[in-house]
């Protein structure tokens, strides 16, 4: 198959539906969770009986504001959402209205207008088909784009050049360390092994995001298209998605994809029409934030114990059964397609000098418009709360943000004109991360937003070794006893070097983090713990 | 294979350690070089003849110029690294880890039939640790004693799986694994049934001797009188892979 094939593939597709407008109902699972699919369907009623033949109804993936749903969004055919009609908080009794509306006048009671700051500053690269065509459909993805670069790539490019796109891109790992993709790809690239594997990494434990999970949900061949081109740059022929089982929307969209893709030629033994063999395969995580390790969740893909092992040696040069295995994550994976469409360069100019493209957040926590953005690196952290979260409700003041999840950190107002980068949030002392952001108002309290997190640690050890295990056990006794007003200064000494021994001696990620919230609370907030302490 | 041909492919690299210039193969971790050298680097997970666990960490050490701190028993040598085993650092996190430990179960060594011959006692002894300064976790652990050769008590076990790796590595039975995870961690025999009842246990008593701590032990002995007997293990490690 040739791109030529695709595009009248494509047309094809086009040529068959005649419809001229069209009414999108978000399914992702924030919007079925507030009630799409009874819309969906009884806009989809109301089409028939009303409908005047050239409108069509049909679910999409997440538009992004997730707090307003169920959203509709009224459109001409392939429009983007920011020049469509957006309807927020709609019923099925709105149906016949919005009907209506389609050779009338709005239904202005339902409008939540895209001119807003929200939909405005947005730049979307991973999203560009969130919210805009039926992620169960690959006729639809194929319409926008879908499988062209993974044709242009085994078809015109080879591996070195594939990864030399890559490079140029500076794509840096988007599952939390920020590690440079092109790099990794071309470490797998350069081992030598007949049998090598491309991981996807869905597990997304991290409290309060959902990143990965809307991808999936929204657009799922991107992330196959994504994973068959890592494949073949680096000479696998086999990929797995360990995606957690508590994400079953995104399985089963995942599981219609891989079918779908399959019977196109996209997926199996002769990728298009060429020699290139590569075949995906979901593997479902019961749900243990320490399957995102890398090492714990290959070993969880053999059906052992996910446990961390010791690295090195890395994934890289014994990964999957002892071969080399390149393991990135979902928004990683998301990124690939465009960059080879349009070029290392193009994407490289978007962002900043250390950090390129974007980054998809999910906002969190007390602000007008949560859910789900993407933005330009380097954007800084006060226009995305001020501006297009709408700020914090109730006349509250601001007073931190959280990013990085179990393993980041707060920043406090001052440092709120900071620019959104890997290397930035470093100097803060927080991460980047995976991309949730929670955003605190003055009425909470830091050393329980501290506990909270080591909680969460505590009870997602593995338990493997013994700082982590036991470490943070102490660590959440004596948050806790602070907290309650019971703590002493021994007890803040004791908290201050349990920070530095689990985070030294911890065996994996996960326990040489988890001291991270407490550490930069106590950076910015150490006076909220002091006056917690007897006296 | 002629004794005296040389392994293709492995060469000798030199290292610092402790300011001591050693050599060493380049397949041999920091672990083995000290042990080989008598350079004591303490250790509760580590067994010779058993795979690599790598989670106690008390084997930490301080890879000097980098402020890095790496495991011994799972970080190979590498031509011109610069150990340090024993900074007053290492000496205060080792004492912490201890602790944590003694604070996670109950360690009670008067009353321990292990006492003289644990080796969790014998670290703490070594370390300096004269009192805990965590608050004791406080779980209450049941006691297995219906094997009838040896017992297994929770309250004093450090997780360090040697008996499972054991079992599973040497004897063949794999009838000891983890359950349960972070402060939950459990050993279990089986599918978490009594280990008097256990269809794998072939009764052969390793687990018991490889065990640092008084949660395995025989039947029928009292405090102190527990000694254990690893010898074996290396020998029988050794004949396994000569096979
Ligand atoms: C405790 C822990 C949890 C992790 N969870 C995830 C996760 O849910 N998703 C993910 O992509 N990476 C996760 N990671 C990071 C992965 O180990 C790995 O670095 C990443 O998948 C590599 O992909 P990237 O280079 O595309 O970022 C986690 C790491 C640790 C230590
Ligand atoms: S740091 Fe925690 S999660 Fe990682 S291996 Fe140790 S106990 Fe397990
Ligand atoms: S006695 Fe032998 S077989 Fe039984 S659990 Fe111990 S090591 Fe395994
Ligand atoms: S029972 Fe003994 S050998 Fe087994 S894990 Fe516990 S302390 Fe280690
Ligand atoms: S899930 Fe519907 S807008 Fe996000
Ligand atoms: S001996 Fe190295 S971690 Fe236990």
């Amino acid at each position: 198959m040739h791109l030529d094939d695709l595009a009248e593939l494509a047309a094809r597709h086009r040529a068959e539906e005649t419809h001229e407008q069209e009414i999108r109902v978000c399914v992702a699972a924030s919007c079925q969770s507030s009630g799409s699919l009874p819309v969906l369907e009884a806009l989809k009623e109301a089409c028939a009986t009303q409908g005047n033949g050239r409108c069509k109804v049909k679910g999409v993936g997440c538009m992004g504001l997730c707090s307003a749903g169920p959203l509709v969004a009224v459109a001409e055919r392939d429009a983007e959402l920011n020049s469509s009609l957006l309807y927020r908080n709609v019923t099925p009794v709105d149906a016949p209205e919005i009907l209506a509306s389609l050779q009338g006048p709005p239904v202005e009671r339902l409008r939540c207008p895209t001119d807003q700051p929200f939909f405005q500053q947005q730049v979307r690269i991973v999203l560009e088909r969130s919210g805009l065509i039926d992620p169960e459909s690959l006729p639809e993805a194929i319409v926008h784009g879908g499988y062209s670069a993974l044709i242009q790539t085994i078809t015109e490019m080879t591996p070195a050049e594939v990864i030399r796109e890559v490079t140029a891109s500076g794509l840096r790992g988007r599952g939390g360390a920020g590690y440079p993709t092109g790099l990794k790809w071309s470490t797998v690239a350069k081992m030598p092994s007949a049998q090598k594997y491309v991981i996807c990494n869905a597990d997304e434990g991290d409290p309060g995001a959902f990143m990965d999970r809307a991808v999936l949900e929204s657009d799922p061949h991107r992330v196959l298209e994504g994973m068959a081109i890592a494949a073949y740059a680096i000479g696998a022929s086999k990929g797995y998605i360990y995606v957690r089982a508590e994400y079953p929307l995104a399985v089963a969209r995942l599981e219609t994809a891989i079918r779908a893709a399959r019977r196109a030629g996209f997926l199996g033994a002769r990728v298009a029409d060429t020699p290139f063999a590569f075949d995906i395969d979901l593997r479902l995580g019961a749900g243990a934030f320490v399957c995102g390790e890398e090492t714990a969740l290959m070993a969880s893909i053999e059906g052992l114990r996910g446990q961390p092992r010791p690295r090195p040696p890395y994934p890289a040069e014994s990964g999957l059964w002892g071969c080399p295995t390149l393991i990135n994550n979902v928004e990683t994976f998301a990124n690939i397609a465009p960059i080879i469409r349009k070029g290392g360069a193009w994407f490289a100019q978007i962002g900043t000098e250390g950090s390129k493209g974007t980054k998809v957040f999910a906002l969190a926590g007390r602000i007008k418009n949560t859910g789900l953005i993407e933005v330009p690196m380097g954007i800084t952290l006060r226009a995305i709360i001020e501006e297009i979260s709408g700020g914090i409700p109730d006349g509250k003041r601001f007073k931190a943000v959280q990013t990085g999840g179990p393993s980041g950190g707060c920043i406090p107002e001052q440092y709120l004109d900071t620019p959104v980068d890997y290397d930035s949030l470093k100097t803060l002392g927080t991460i980047m991360g995976s991309g949730g952001m929670i955003v605190i108002d003055e009425t909470a309290s830091m050393v329980d937003v501290a506990r909270f997190f080591m909680e969460f640690c505590m009870s997602e050890s593995c338990g493997k070794c013994i700082p982590c295990r036991t470490g943070t056990w102490q660590m959440h006794a004596l948050l806790e006893k602070i907290a309650r007003g019971a703590g002493t200064d021994e007890d803040l000494a004791l908290l201050e070097e349990l920070c530095e021994v689990v985070r030294a001696m911890s065996l994996c990620g996960l326990g040489q983090t988890a001291p991270n919230p407490v550490l930069s609370t106590l950076r910015y907030f150490r006076h909220e713990y002091e006056a917690k302490l007897r006296a | 294979m002629p004794l005296t041909a040389a392994q293709p492919n492995v060469r000798v690299v030199t290292l610092k350690i402790d300011n001591r210039d050693l050599s060493a193969r380049e397949d041999e971790t920091l672990l083995e070089v000290c042990r080989e050298h008598q350079i004591p680097v303490p250790s509760l997970c580590y067994l010779e003849g058993l795979s690599l666990w790598a989670g106690c960490r008390l084997c930490m050490v301080e890879l000097v110029g980098q402020n890095r701190l790496v495991a011994a028993c799972s970080t190979r040598v590498a031509e011109g690294m610069v150990i340090q085993t024993d900074s007053p650092r290492l000496q205060r996190y080792r004492r912490t880890l201890v602790e944590l430990l003694f604070a996670e179960r109950n360690h009670v060594c008067s009353v321990c039939v292990s006492n003289g011959h644990c080796e969790l006692q014998t670290l703490a002894q070594r370390l300096g640790v004269d009192h805990v300064r965590f608050s004791y976790r406080q779980v209450h652990y049941h006691l297995d004693s219906s094997h009838e050769l040896f017992r297994l008590d929770h309250n004093r076990c450090i997780l360090c799986t040697r008996c499972v790796r054991v079992c599973d590595e040497i004897e063949g039975a794999h009838a000891w694994d983890v359950m349960g995870r972070g402060g939950q961690c459990q050993i279990i025999s089986d599918l978490a049934t009594p280990w008097g009842e256990s269809e794998t246990c072939t009764s052969c008593g390793k687990c018991v001797q490889v065990c640092p701590t008084g949660a395995l032990v025989k039947q029928g002995t009292s405090a102190g009188e527990m000694v254990k007997d690893q010898h074996f293990l290396p020998i029988l490690a050794r004949r396994r892979h000569a096979r």
